[in-house]
């Protein structure tokens, strides 16, 4: 199943998510993660999906939940790390013009 | 035509179950040698149609989600996934790309993703009795296999 885990520093969180992203698992990144989130004053949430093996649509109704959370606190979301198969995802979902995407690269803010 | 091989299964629509849906199928599937790419394809395709059955063929209750999947000669692998839930109103709307009466987190993407991992997607649906969709996906037999496909035991 999935996994996510998170890092915070001042106003920035990193959340590492891996394994199976489906509407099952997703439902419980989302409430890992907007729990962080609230919890302090965040302004740039990154998601890493490095360790991701499987993901449907339901990952991308995570991505855009979580882009409107931020928007709406005022903050930015980036997304790094997307292995091919969720690139697919991500591009067939156009989501890629929306919200800010590093590829594959890694980042080194977190 | 009929099938070489054939699996039946029911099971009830708790999302912990979209995993062993997929899984399940992506097992089946193996024996046609796909692609990496071909069974991610596959397992998008099934979690996209159980999902679909668990949030919105039985919104308030739980119910039974059967699956079938069946390969013929020609390699080509057909999967069902049927409900006895509440039906779609409008399929051809509901095939539409954003179209989502499932709230904020859903992307409203299920068809249009399954539409394009697979072949082939047919619904049909009668509002109160269910929905059966159908998920078509042609293999190919790849070059550096040189046994049969299918041995006669």
């Amino acid at each position: 199943m999935a996994d996510v885990k998170i890092e915070r520093k001042d106003s920035v969180m990193c959340a590492y998510v891996s394994g199976e992203i489906d509407h099952h698992s997703a439902a419980e990144i989302r409430e890992t993660i907007d729990r962080a989130l609230i919890a302090k004053d965040i302004n740039l949430l990154t998601m890493d999906f490095g360790g991701v093996t499987f993901m449907d649509s339901s990952g991308v109704g995570l991505i855009l939940g979580r882009y409107k959370l931020l928007s709406a606190l005022g903050g930015r979301l980036v997304i790094q790390g997307t292995p091919p198969s969720v690139n697919r995802m991500l591009k067939l979902a156009g989501i890629t013009k929306i919200i800010e995407f590093k590829g594959e690269t890694a980042d080194e803010t977190c | 035509m009929k099938p070489v091989n054939y699996v039946k299964f029911t099971f009830l629509s708790r999302s912990i179950n979209e995993s062993f849906a997929r899984g399940a199928i992506a097992a089946f599937a193996a024996q046609l040698d796909p692609t990496v790419e071909q069974l991610a394809d596959i397992k998008t395709a099934v979690s996209e149609a159980v999902t679909n059955c668990i949030v919105h063929a039985y919104p308030a209750d739980v119910g039974q989600i059967q699956i079938t999947a069946a390969v013929y000669e020609n390699e080509r692998l057909v999967i069902t996934i049927t409900d006895k839930g509440v039906g779609i109103a409008d399929v051809e709307a509901a095939r539409q790309p954003m179209f989502t009466t499932g709230g904020a987190e859903r992307a409203g993407l299920g068809f249009a993703v399954m539409e394009s991992f697979m072949d082939n997607v047919k619904v049909r649906s009668k509002l109160g009795k269910g929905t059966r969709v159908t998920l078509i996906k042609q293999l190919h037999m790849r070059e550096h296999t040189s046994r049969p496909l299918f041995c006669a035991a």
